[in-house]
């Protein structure tokens, strides 16, 4: 199992063009890949349950993957998450 | 048999085609048990994959001729779709409680919506919609229901339905939808406004056309003078042909005015400008020959999005319709409430929302936003003739609290060393009687003023423009409306301000030698409007003009004024 924590920096938090950017990179990857947020775990290939954990600006998430590439999924997310998303 | 129906014209022009009616479709299923449950899962599945092509189109569509901005919501869609949770959800349904694949897929579909629904975030809250929507795709290809698909269509037609809305407007392909006709709206309704800007004749509030027609019924159009025929003859077929030809060529002939100036013959000189939603808009306003724009109606930077445009995000905008145009651009700060409402603003549900929260009234409550609009508009003033116009003012109390504003926000750039025009002229609309009233009041503190005349009708003889009992009421034509509009025009003068109009009358022919006989300076309409104006101006004097308004101010009724003006 590979982590990382994160703060969420953009100004919307996790709406759904963030939430698209994460399930379609999380997608490129075998490993199971999810976002922990407060205690809520959720997939992060399912856009519902990304944009369920409701992630605003400035809160934390935490990054983790088990599977063969999950240290390759891991530094993606957290480099996608650490962006800003573009915005 | 033919049968002739009447209806409000709201986009010129004639249509002659198949009909095709957009209806609310029935998703009504049987909720069944089932042995096969993996046959369940497989039409699951195909109902996905079927579904996900339809939204692959209508994004790929949406991209190429809108932009990357407006097709991200239906990626989203499109990985709803493909979602892992979602799809392990409904099978399992469909393992333990042997239900057909619609049961199991509608239940976890509102299963989700709920859990959004009931999020403490209005952002998140909305989202429970497009959750629906798309279960209601998956569910329409388990029922092999067709749905119409405005984006690919393949055979021309007429769209013919209740009221057609943004996101039926937004995928219309323009080689195969030939004009609208629509129940419901007036001349001002979105679907009207959409058909302008598309140039696709419409006629709208043709109370019965739904009992009437049926799909693959041949029908006419006619966006000229709001007739509709339903199957007609032979006779009256070859009639609207001859009829579309010669729009066809007086459309033609109207073209070849384009680089002429809104001129008299007498040689007064009036500006003839458009009004615009987007930057997309000013290619249609200057095919048009538009000499600049005379309303950019912002709120359309603010619609059809999740999060507020960013101050970067709308002086792109600003700026690059600045640049465009040679001639002025007046902006028009934010026009939201009333009928327009952004899904990340959540506003409270109101009684009579026209007369409510809107407009400058939440500006100058949410100054955090107004101020951002303020900058983006200021810098975009180094780039062209750049004016800033305030909606829904009704005292002269708001009007200095918004140029308080402004002030605040030049002296913040200036100590951010951020150029802008520092004469940029600041005016307002006239919508609301009260403005209108004490317009010269208002005139000593503003650069210029510009009717607003669909909220001022409104506003002014008491009557909903939406509500078809009552549309009879709602009269460009009344006295009280020309009395008004001289008023508004003498008090700007009074202090050497200009005075233009920006609402559906100002592009009304019939009312041109009116509004050009009490002096407006400056008439700003849907471009597809301004050929004709124009025509009508330059072939008359200002003399002309000034009787032709002095007679008109003499009548009692809006019906004498209209049958006066009608016939000039």
């Amino acid at each position: 199992m590979v982590e990382k924590k994160v703060v969420i920096k953009n100004e919307t938090g996790i709406h759904a063009r963030p939430a698209s950017m994460i399930v379609q990179l999380a997608n490129k990857y075998g490993a199971e890949v999810t976002l922990e947020k407060d205690g809520n775990e959720v997939n992060a290939k399912s856009i519902m349950g990304i944009m369920s954990l409701g992630v605003s600006k400035s809160t934390e998430v935490t990054v983790k993957a088990e599977g063969e590439d999950a240290q390759g999924a891991v530094d993606a997310l957290v480099e996608l998450l650490e962006s800003g998303f573009g915005e | 048999m033919s049968k002739e129906l009447m209806g409000t014209a709201a986009s010129p022009g004639i249509a002659i085609g198949k009909v095709l009616i957009l209806e609310e479709e029935n998703l009504d299923y049987q909720k069944k048990t089932v042995e096969d449950v993996e046959g369940e899962k497989v039409r699951l599945h195909d109902a996905l994959e079927e579904s996900k092509e339809q939204l692959q189109l209508i994004k790929d569509k949406v991209e190429r001729e809108m932009g990357n901005d407006k097709a991200e919501i239906f990626q989203a869609h499109l990985l709803v779709l493909s979602d892992p949770e979602l799809i392990s959800a409904v099978e399992s349904k469909i393992d333990s409680a042997k239900v057909n694949a619609e049961a199991a897929l509608d239940e976890t579909v509102e299963q989700f919506a709920t859990l959004f629904a009931n999020m403490d975030n209005d952002y998140m809250r909305e989202r429970a919609s497009d959750i629906r929507d798309v279960g209601s795709r998956i569910l329409k290809n388990l029922l092999g229901i067709d749905s119409i698909n405005l984006a690919t269509l393949d055979d021309e037609v007429v769209l013919i339905a209740d009221d057609l809305t943004p996101s039926d407007t937004a995928q219309v392909n323009k080689d195969k939808v030939l004009g609208f006709a629509t129940k419901i709206g007036g001349r001002t309704s979105h679907t009207a406004i959409m058909a302008r800007s598309l140039e696709l004749p419409a006629v709208v509030g043709v109370s019965e056309i739904l009992d009437i027609v049926e799909n693959g019924d041949q029908i006419i159009v006619d966006g000229v003078d709001g007739d509709i025929i339903i199957n007609p003859t032979d006779e009256q077929l070859a009639s609207y042909n001859k009829k579309a030809e010669e729009y066809e060529q007086r459309k033609a002939r109207l073209a070849q005015l384009k680089d002429l100036a809104g001129e008299t013959k007498d040689g007064h000189r009036v500006e003839l400008v458009a009004n615009i939603g987007t930057p997309k808009d000013v290619k249609g306003a200057l095919t048009n020959g538009a000499e600049g724009i005379g309303l950019f109606r912002s709120e359309f930077l603010y619609m059809d999005r999740d999060s507020f445009p960013t101050e970067e995000e709308q002086f792109e905008s600003y700026k690059e319709v600045a640049e465009k145009m040679e001639g002025p651009v007046v902006i028009r700060t934010l026009d939201i409430g009333g009928d327009k409402e952004l899904s990340y603003l959540d506003l409270p549900e109101e009684m009579n929302p026209f007369l409510g929260y809107r407009a400058i009234r939440i500006c100058l409550d949410r100054t955090d936003i107004f101020k951002t609009q303020l900058r983006a508009i200021l810098r975009a003033s180094a780039y062209g003739e750049v004016k800033i116009m305030y909606p829904m003012i009704s005292a002269l109390e708001q009007l200095r609290a918004a140029n308080g504003v402004l002030e605040e926000v030049k002296e913040e750039l200036k100590a951010e060393n951020v150029d802008f025009d520092e004469n940029l002229e600041v005016g307002m609309m006239i919508e609301i009687p009260a403005a209108a009233m004490i317009a010269d009041i208002l005139a000593k503190e503003t650069d210029f003023f510009s009717i607003g005349t669909n909220d001022l009708i409104q506003y002014t003889t008491a009557t909903d423009r939406m509500n078809e009992n009552i549309s009879h009421l709602y009269q460009p034509f009344h006295p009280a409306l020309l009395r008004l509009i001289k008023r508004v025009v003498e008090a700007a003068h009074g202090e050497g301000n200009w005075a233009g109009m920006c609402g559906e009358m100002a592009g009304d022919k019939r009312l041109a030698p009116y509004l050009l006989g009490v002096g407006l300076d400056e008439f700003s309409m849907s471009a597809v409007s301004i050929p004709e104006v124009k025509d009508q101006i330059r072939n008359m004097t200002l003399e002309d003009a000034k009787e032709i308004a002095q007679k008109a101010l003499t009548f009692s009724t809006a019906e004498e004024v209209e049958a006066f003006l009608s016939n000039i």
